[in-house]
């Protein structure tokens, strides 16, 4: 519960954001993020709010721990399931989950 | 469960940048050897660092000297026996109960919510805060959302309650602030943490510069770190140095994530819904400061002011025999080890835990007995 997941803002609907994880689109609330978030954007994600808009010359190092730690995760990896925990805990895009 | 030579099979580990990685651990073991002592021990407080620690064996690597201890860093874990003994009242009573899936299972002083939920109790497994809203909303029936986690989680808590509550939802908190509990378990006489890793996502929300007064406190140095396995050796690295000039500060390792002053609008949403407060932790006792209330100014969503918790209605079921002998408390505390324990992976595993660590994805018990603590590195790579 201390891991936030990193995602791309796709669309903004006032406080709410579509935010792609990998593929599996998500809404995200903007109420507590650090800064302005525009689509196109990275944002770390924690228990359905975003808590920081990650700075663009942070992205690459940010996915990247995130891509590994899923691609090896089994099911029974406990950071993995620690992260798509976070990913179920956002709600569902209004055009479905992917 | 040691291997005849744990420095060889530490190298077979896959680092993204094993070059690097072996690098760390060489220098670990040089400022251990400057420091000349036959002893160091520092502390982490967070369940994803224990998780790496013990997935990439990194204990396997470093210096026998050298421990690194896992701290009161599970909220689910460090959640009293007595909150838990309220959302059971409260559950018992009729209430609908939105939790973290985790809490579920967590023993409170007679029973858990599990249990409660077998003798027919409505216990609802939510991912996020915005879920609590969302089932209060579809069943129209009295609900309460047993909120627990650090200051981190406690950010979306507040959220919610500023945005407004349905009629129907109130808040039981048993949220907890982590930098009191530093205070405690520095203070704990037999532990001689000399630094601690603080955790970097946390940190994102509060700024590194939270840990200030507490190096002033107590002259002890503290690391913000990542959860890859390089930024823990670097954060390692960084701690040793300071231990070893004797130069307590904060130092931030993680700036892609953190920084001096944090998430203020996170912060502010935080401390204008929560006040911190007294309370129990499961395992380190009193911590003054450690436990997040919801202000008066909320009391209308406070389940424990606008509803009544009678925990002395619980049956007072005996306490299982096993748990008489659960050390969870200790390890949570860091003055013992899960190895330590004599249920371990015997009498207590993830399919029938006795304590709070063996429940939670982020309790040590968990993770040592998915990964081992001080692994037989045969298996891992």
């Amino acid at each position: 519960m201390c891991l936030g997941v990193p995602g791309k803002v796709v669309a903004i609907d006032g406080n709410c954001a579509t935010v792609d994880f990998w593929g599996v689109r998500r809404q995200v609330l903007l109420d507590v993020v650090d800064e302005p978030v525009a689509v196109g954007d990275y944002v770390l994600n924690h228990v359905g709010y975003a808590i920081r808009r990650i700075p663009e010359s942070e992205i690459g190092e940010t996915l990247a721990l995130f891509e590994e730690l899923l691609a090896q995760g089994d099911a029974a990896d406990l950071m993995a399931g620690d992260v798509r925990g976070e990913i179920a805990g956002t709600g569902a895009a209004p055009d479905g989950d992917s | 469960m040691a291997t005849p030579d744990p420095l060889a099979a530490f190298r077979e580990l896959k680092f993204r940048d094993p070059v690097r990685a072996r690098g760390l651990v060489d220098t670990v073991h040089r400022l251990v050897r400057e420091i000349g002592r036959d002893r160091v021990s520092l502390m982490h407080v967070c369940g994803s660092h224990e998780q790496a620690i013990a997935k990439y064996g990194l204990r396997a690597g470093l210096p026998p000297a050298l421990k690194v201890i896992m701290g009161p860093g599970c909220p689910v874990c460090v959640t009293d026996a007595r909150e838990v003994d309220e959302g059971v009242a409260l559950a018992r009573q009729g209430v609908h109960i939105a939790t973290y899936g985790d809490m579920v299972r967590v023993p409170g002083t007679w029973m858990s919510l599990a249990d409660a939920q077998v003798d027919g109790a409505k216990i609802h497994v939510i991912y996020s805060a915005g879920q609590a809203v969302e089932l209060a909303e579809r069943l129209q029936e009295p609900v309460v959302f047993f909120a627990t986690g650090f200051e981190t989680t406690a950010v979306a808590t507040a959220a919610i309650i500023l945005k407004g509550l349905p009629p129907n939802l109130s808040i039981l908190s048993a949220h907890k602030y982590i930098p009191p509990a530093m205070d405690v378990v520095a203070a704990t006489p037999g532990i001689a943490v000399e630094g601690f890793l603080a955790a970097g996502h946390a940190a994102t929300i509060t700024g590194w510069g939270v840990f200030e007064p507490f190096v002033g406190r107590h002259r002890l140095p503290v690391v913000v770190a990542g959860f890859e396995p390089l930024d823990i050796l670097a954060g390692l690295v960084r701690l040793l140095e300071l231990v070893r000039d004797g130069t307590p500060h904060v130092a931030n390792m993680y700036p892609r994530c953190v920084t001096k002053s944090g998430n203020l609008r996170a912060q502010e949403a935080l401390w204008e819904v929560f006040e911190p407060a007294g309370g129990r932790w499961r395992g380190i006792a009193d911590v003054p400061g450690g436990n997040l209330a919801l202000r008066d100014r909320f009391a209308s969503v406070d389940a424990r002011k606008r509803l009544t918790i009678d925990v002395s209605s619980l049956p007072r079921r005996a306490a299982p025999i096993l748990a008489e002998s659960c050390i969870c408390g200790s390890i949570m505390a860091g003055i013992r080890s899960p190895t330590d324990c004599p249920l371990f992976g015997g009498a207590c595993t993830p399919d029938h835990p006795v304590g709070a660590c063996m429940v939670s994805t982020e309790g040590t018990c968990r993770i040592w007995h998915q990964y081992g603590g001080y692994p037989d590195l045969g298996g891992i790579g």
